[in-house]
């Protein structure tokens, strides 16, 4: 029993110097370094020094981190929970037990959104949401005068951008998980007289309860860490109206130069993460 | 079963060990020195806006050769960096911190060219330039300031300077009865010419000036400090050594941002100013499809229309002119301009520090330094350039030249990074309506206070 134990974590080490280096150095690393002044250039970048707390007290008393924050969180419920969780599960729904050559139309035409890359969706959007883009150019056929989107609205376009972009992956996720439940759970509701709404919220969503967690967490985790899309379409403005937190950090590291204060913001984002994920594994009372 | 299990782990593991080896050795392939044929390899970096850059394309007609020629043991890579103003500063900053990516040569913009000294990125060049004889006399003083490090240790040679002012469409101003050639006396004037041609002439943007902060560092400089040094303020207060983060000028420099973009409504649409290629778009398009009638921009912005610029325009100078821009209330000296340029400096880390310093001899002799400029459209650092045939008869560099007598420089301190950053968000959020005047300096003594420390600013 004790050599087989000692062959098995021989086996082992491979994969755990390769967490190690990969994951874990990193993540103390970036720990470390938001308590310093790290910076890309200046004096500061000379004389590394431990600061303490003093980028987090600059953090919560700057308040272009509180806006930040509120862009994530709106950016995060509107483009991910409401936008890609509930839309792929309606998409998957209604696809559900369709023709197999209706799905693979529709299927094709969501998945496209995700198969493209972030940047190129990025350009996509920018060239439907332009002053003199497809956007414009159709309401124009209806006798409405173009609209400035990315100036105007730019909250909504981004978000409308992300859900084109992840929505196929919830509906894929939904779809294997709807595709699982035995028919003859949902015959036997109907022949006991149950309406389709209620079938929905008794028997199908419980029964897939966990593929949606996985998929909301997922899908959080992701949104949370959306920048191309934001950055490409509206570069955080107009002022710091789409300025969410990946995009503020951006700022802080890259233009600003403060690598330490960049990655104070980063383990801030990480929180947001981790909380949210504990949120929805309480909340919908499921072990993973 | 146990056989297929031992497969599948020792694959895992080799594939594992793969993995590692080639991370760790990709680290090694780039190192400078020791180039084919016993050469000394000189690297040489700046930042090129594309295949038509005319930086590139100097270095590419025949001037790199020639050296190479004169010096056999010397071979010059150039290594353009293709990246907006804002991400040129990172990439270079994160190639010079290893000496296995840092190139021999660096273009700096002298606005960072202090804080990257502070850094320790650079190497001090003051026994180069002191056995040169040509940097004694032949240098613009002035200049030579902006490349000094806060230590008073030389850190670059001045390559390009420039200057900024009011570019402007002759026929569309004649259209509108504004007497050509254009030369506002106060800032009200060039708000009142922007109101008439909009009045004049609908579909045709009055005046454009750069507040996307997308535009990296034009924003502070080319909009916000040439309006605030027309003032009776600056931003750095060189006695006490602090920076004004509240005053009456930087106020009224707010104010009239937001009388262009939100009051008047004169300015480009937020689009365009938004764009971080808002000033390519002004000079490539707008100016030459006649949409647009003033911009204020760098001396250099001209040549966009020049015959090998990249939207000629003929007979510019009939149809194209600069004018100064004017102090606030057309105090002394009437105008006002923001001078700033490039610099090449050498990494300290870099492997040849010696042949790049010969180089870089070379590159800025009177012939060379005003060639680039020549190409550029640039003004020379060199005050014998102007013996060098075809640099001031070319068009509107007497105009901009001229200019250097009134022209103010950057704050030299090594913090101007991060003062710049909350201003180019600052402009940006007036422009586009999300904060007033008064609450822009309010946030900005804010934000510059916390980043800087209660010791660094005063309110004036």
């Amino acid at each position: 029993m004790k050599r087989k134990s000692r062959g098995a974590f021989l086996f082992l080490t491979p994969s755990v110097l390769l967490l190690l280096i990969f994951f874990i150095v990193p993540i103390i690393l970036t720990i470390c370094f938001a308590f310093t002044n790290m910076a890309l250039t200046g004096s500061a970048a000379r004389n590394l020094q431990f600061i303490g707390f003093q980028n987090f007290t600059n953090m919560f008393q700057d308040p272009d981190f509180r806006i930040s924050v509120w862009r994530t969180l709106v950016f995060l419920i509107f483009s991910a929970v409401i936008g890609q969780v509930v839309l792929g599960f309606i998409l998957a729904l209604l696809m559900k037990e369709k023709n197999v050559t209706f799905r693979r139309i529709i299927g094709i035409i969501v998945i496209a959104g995700w198969v493209t890359p972030e940047i190129v969706v990025a350009f996509c959007m920018v060239a439907f949401f332009s002053d003199n883009g497809s956007l414009n150019q159709i309401i124009g056929w209806f006798g409405i005068s173009p609209v400035s989107w990315l100036f105007s609205f730019p909250m909504v376009s981004v978000i409308i951008a992300n859900i084109w972009h992840g929505t196929a992956f919830s509906m894929m996720v939904y779809q294997s998980a709807l595709d699982e439940i035995p028919k003859d759970i949902e015959e036997a509701a109907t022949i006991d007289g149950a309406s389709n709404f209620k079938i929905l919220s008794y028997i199908t969503i419980p029964m897939v309860k966990g593929s949606i967690v996985t998929n909301m967490m997922l899908v959080t985790l992701q949104t949370l860490g959306v920048f191309t899309l934001i950055y490409t379409m509206t570069g955080g403005g107009p002022g710091t109206a789409t300025q969410t937190l990946p995009v503020f950090m951006y700022n802080q590291a890259f233009v600003n130069y403060q690598f330490g204060y960049g990655t104070a913001i980063s383990l801030v984002l990480l929180v947001i993460g981790i909380v949210a994920s504990l949120f929805y594994m309480k909340s919908m009372k499921v072990k993973v | 079963m146990k056989m297929n299990k031992f497969k599948v782990s020792m694959t895992a593991a080799m594939a594992s060990l793969l993995l590692l080896t080639t991370a760790c050795s990709s680290g090694n392939s780039n190192s400078g020195s020791g180039a084919a044929e016993g050469k000394k390899e000189v690297t040489i970096t700046f930042r090129s806006s594309g295949s038509e850059d005319t930086l590139t394309k100097y270095f590419e007609s025949g001037l790199i050769e020639k050296f190479e020629t004169d010096n056999p043991d010397i071979k010059i890579k150039i290594a353009p960096v293709l990246a907006s103003e804002g991400d040129y500063t990172s990439k270079i900053v994160l190639q010079m911190k290893s000496p296995d990516t840092a190139p021999d040569i660096v273009a700096e913009d002298t606005s960072i060219i202090k804080s990257d000294a502070a850094a320790g990125y650079l190497e001090p060049l003051d026994t180069q330039v002191a056995g040169w004889s040509d940097w004694k006399d032949k240098f613009i003083e002035n200049l030579k300031a902006g490349v000094t490090g806060e230590d008073g240790k030389i850190y670059g040679v001045p390559a390009t300077s420039d200057t900024r002012g009011i570019w402007y469409n002759k026929e569309l101003l004649a259209q509108a009865g504004l007497p050509v050639p254009f030369k506002p006396a106060n800032w009200d004037e060039v708000l009142e010419a922007a109101r008439t041609i909009k009045d004049k002439l609908p579909g045709v943007t009055p005046l454009n000036m750069i507040v996307g902060k997308s535009s990296g560092e034009g924003v502070t400089m080319q909009t916000l400090e040439m309006l605030l040094y027309g003032t009776n303020d600056t931003l750095y207060n060189d006695e006490t050594k602090k920076w004004v983060v509240s005053s009456p000028g930087l106020l009224d420099s707010f104010k009239f941002i937001n009388q262009l973009f939100n009051v008047d409504k004169t300015g480009p649409s937020m689009q365009v100013a938004l764009n971080g290629q808002a000033g390519s778009i002004a000079f490539q398009q707008l100016f030459p499809q006649g949409k647009l009638a003033m911009a204020v921009d760098g001396s250099w912005a001209g040549s966009t229309w020049f015959e090998n610029g990249a939207a000629p325009i003929e007979n510019v100078a009939d149809k194209m002119g600069f004018a100064p821009f004017p102090t606030q209330n057309g105090q002394e000296p009437g105008a006002i301009t923001m001078s700033g340029g490039w610099a090449w400096s050498i990494p300290a880390q870099s492997q040849n520090k010696e042949a790049a310093w010969k180089f870089l001899e070379f590159l800025m002799n009177q012939e060379n330094a005003t060639g680039r400029v020549v190409a550029e459209g640039n003004l020379s650092p060199r005050n014998d350039s102007v013996d060098v045939a075809g640099y001031t008869d070319r068009t509107y560099t007497a105009e901009a030249q001229a200019l250097l007598e009134v022209a103010k420089f950057r704050p030299a301190n090594d913090q101007y990074a991060t003062v710049s950053a909350q201003l180019q968000s600052i402009v940006e959020s007036i422009a586009s309506g999300k904060l007033s005047p008064e609450d822009a300096v309010k946030q900005l003594k804010d934000n510059v206070t916390r980043s800087l420390g209660e010791d660094k600013v005063e309110v004036k």
